[in-house]
């Protein structure tokens, strides 16, 4: 925060004169022109960027670890509020998406940014969002390289949408696609889930807890670089964000064509989480994360996995939480916590509050 | 989690279900009551460790599936009013009606919103004085107490622009109806523990002594549930009938009096209509008339508004315990949670629900 303050303290925005976007932010002119010199560029600021070209032209053959390979991703964030425990929209937009590049074990490099702001939101939180990007792509080690602006009508917007789409380049025999994944595969999880999606819906629901929940955006490529490195045959990857954890398995399941069986006790969940998901009758396994992830491993290499994964996540515990087999195609199964089993499925919609 | 992780705990669950099995001697069938602890029971798989010869049907005690069609379809006439704000639960939205249901009309521009209290919807209606902010009060004994409060403060306040839209139901007369059945099988129930901390066990013991069973007031979590099922099956093995408390954590033998006396101040037993089941005699909640500028069923002129159900839903079989979710030739076909011919199928404690999400596939045996 005091980081941020300072950068605000000195940003020469010229918020004096507009203290909220107005159209013409969006408007092509002069105006618009002021928004980008002196808050994106002067936030974001790096090489390709400041090309000031109408595309950013990027050096790949610079990285010879390549192999020749990269990997494109696109993720739009819509998330309401802007700020949350933890995180904002903002960084969720640079995490995101440097997560999905993370997933096809490419190390994320560049990302542009396409803006959509509503009419009316205050210059502050405008240059809030942007620094916490700018400070999530620092600690992602990305540059965002190229953008774009664009203002709808008041009441037309909810403050602001963000898309970014990433390029990240692929290590060397890297494969991380689901059809990879095999029986007998190890199937690990990188940390509790059920934070981002809680620390929202408590935001967002006025509801209030004794323990604060907070999200866990953050970004994964250092953990999925230190399995790399350690040598480990990563078979997939996926994160658990929309639909959870759940999700994310049983369409790993679907895709590869192999039964997945998960243990409900090794999937690890905040207690004040679990007591805010028993409160509203929500699973937790389905609830969003932003910073977690599942690897499948050959079982031989499990425990390796395991321990290069610790030591980039300080305080999380990763943990095998399942294994691959090969009957019943495409169908998760998860033994409960006393023994019994049911079957994981994608839920139709979104889960909605109980009534008792 | 203190008072769930202790009430999850793998030895204490292996211990009761041990139990269970040297108890058992012969075949019993017990009725969960509630929609809640159905869930609990196919999620944790708390019937597969049970021995073969104990069989466990799923009761009415989902508030969402027994609240009638043409009750969701005057909430969706309200919604698509102008002038209204509906607020509900959020498990009520998907629940379809005669022709569509919340989600879909919130899509279509109603200002349908989900709230966790009737009493956020009274802050809403202080809010916005130029709408009517309707609340879809539906639900059994549990969650009675807070509507009655919503509607005692808009009076004694004076919020004119708050009204309610009731579908109270009872779980007594409920066990009633199950039992009058001729086809009967339940020899035992587990009864539901958040309305008996509402209510009380007392007015279970008529019911257990003239129909000659046991009736357990039963938890939630697995323990819980395999506490209660231990209780119900020692007392039918020796012959003992009458009312046990075994979620004695959470209800006192005389309830919530003074949840009751609210109740009873802003609501008077009525013949009610249940989803599936038809109308069962004095098996609701009303306002009383003097409550009645609350009711919006009144205020917007609503009670001639009737429906059928769907003829090739049979969740009222569901309902009774009398058809498994599974068993219906509709389950997962026809009716799924994205089409759903009724509201089991969609409701968070729905027994059809709880089978197409944990026990549709082959590999989990059933």
């Amino acid at each position: 925060m005091s980081e941020r303050n300072a950068g605000w303290s000195v940003c020469p925005i010229p918020i004096s004169r507009y203290p909220r976007v107005v159209m013409a932010h969006g408007g092509g002119g002069r105006i618009m022109a002021r928004l980008i010199s002196d808050m994106f560029r002067a936030a974001f600021d790096n090489a390709e960027l400041n090309q000031g070209h109408d595309g950013a032209v990027l050096d790949v053959g610079a990285h010879a670890v390549t192999g020749g390979r990269i990997a494109m991703t696109t993720d739009s964030y819509v998330v309401h509020p802007l700020r949350f425990p933890g995180s904002t929209i903002g960084a969720m937009a640079i995490n995101g998406t440097a997560n999905d590049l993370a997933m096809c074990c490419a190390e994320p490099r560049w990302l542009t940014t396409g803006f959509i702001l509503e009419e009316g939101l205050a210059m502050e939180t405008l240059w809030e969002m942007v620094c916490s990007m700018a400070d999530a792509a620092r600690i992602a080690g990305v540059h965002i390289v190229t953008g774009d602006t664009k203002v709808v009508e008041h009441g037309r917007g909810d403050g602001m949408y963000i898309n970014t789409a990433g390029v990240g380049l692929v290590r060397p025999g890297a494969d991380s696609r689901p059809q990879r994944v095999t029986p007998g595969d190890a199937v690990i999880l990188s940390g509790d889930v059920g934070r981002h999606g809680m620390a929202v819906m408590t935001v967002r629901e006025g509801l209030e807890f004794e323990a604060e929940i907070t999200s866990d955006c953050a970004p994964v490529w250092p953990t999925v670089r230190a399995m790399i490195d350690a040598g480990i045959d990563i078979h997939c990857l996926r994160d658990a964000t929309r639909g959870g954890l759940a999700s994310a398995v049983v369409e790993i399941a679907e895709t590869s064509g192999t039964s997945i069986h998960l243990t409900e006790s090794a999937i690890e969940v905040q207690p004040q989480v679990a007591a805010a998901c028993e409160l509203l009758g929500f699973d937790p396994i389905y609830v969003a994360n932003e910073g977690r992830f599942v690897a499948f491993v050959p079982a031989a290499q499990a425990d390796a996995a395991v321990s290069a994964m610790a030591d980039t996540l300080p305080g999380a515990r990763p943990a095998v939480i399942g294994r691959v087999e090969a009957c019943d195609p495409g169908m998760v199964a998860l033994r409960s916590v006393i023994g019994g089993e049911r079957i994981v499925d994608m839920l139709s919609g979104e889960q909605l509050p109980r009534i008792c | 989690m203190r008072f769930v992780d202790e009430f999850r705990d793998p030895q204490a669950a292996d211990a009761l279900v041990k139990a269970i099995r040297r108890t058992v001697t012969r075949p019993w069938t017990l009725m969960e009551v509630c929609g809640g602890q159905t869930h609990s029971i196919v999620r944790f798989g708390i019937d597969q460790l049970l021995p073969g010869s104990l069989t466990l049907v799923h009761g009415p005690g989902c508030p969402v599936c027994v609240t009638p069609i043409e009750q969701i379809d005057r909430a969706i006439a309200l919604a698509r009013r102008s002038d209204v704000v509906l607020c509900s639960y959020g498990d009520m939205l998907r629940v379809p009606g005669s022709g569509t249901d919340m989600l879909a009309e919130r899509a279509a521009g109603a200002d349908v919103r989900i709230v966790y209290s009737p009493m956020d919807a009274l802050a809403i209606a202080q809010k916005t004085p130029d709408k009517q902010v309707v609340f879809f009060a539906v639900g059994f004994e549990t969650t009675a107490p807070p509507n009655a409060m919503a509607v005692f403060q808009a009076r004694a306040m004076g919020v004119p622009n708050f009204s309610v839209l009731v579908s109270h139901v009872l779980v007594p007369p409920a066990i009633g109806a199950v039992l009058d059945d001729p086809d009967c099988l339940v020899n035992g129930f587990l009864a539901a523990g958040h309305v008996c901390t509402i209510m009380g066990c007392g007015e279970y013991e008529p019911i257990a002594r003239e129909r000659g069973v046991p009736i357990v007031v039963t938890g939630f979590e697995p323990v819980d549930i395999l506490a209660g099922i231990l209780r119900c099956v020692g007392m039918l093995e020796s012959g003992e009938i009458g009312v046990a408390n075994q979620y004695a954590r959470m209800v006192r033998h005389e309830g919530n009096p003074s949840a009751q006396r609210l109740c009873a101040q802003v609501f008077e037993t009525v013949d009610r209509k249940w989803r599936g089941l038809g109308s069962i005699p004095q098996s609701g909640w009303d306002l009383r008339d003097e409550y009645a500028d609350y009711d919006a069923a009144r205020r917007f002129g609503l009670l001639a508004m009737t429906a059928d159900e769907p003829a090739e839903c049979l969740s009222g079989l569901v309902l009774q315990g009398r058809l498994k979710p599974s068993d219906c030739p509709m389950f997962g076909t026809v009716c799924t949670p994205e089409r759903p011919l009724g509201a089991t199928m969609v409701s968070s404690e729905g027994a059809c629900a709880a089978y197409f999400r944990y026990r549709r596939r082959t590999g989990v045996s059933e």
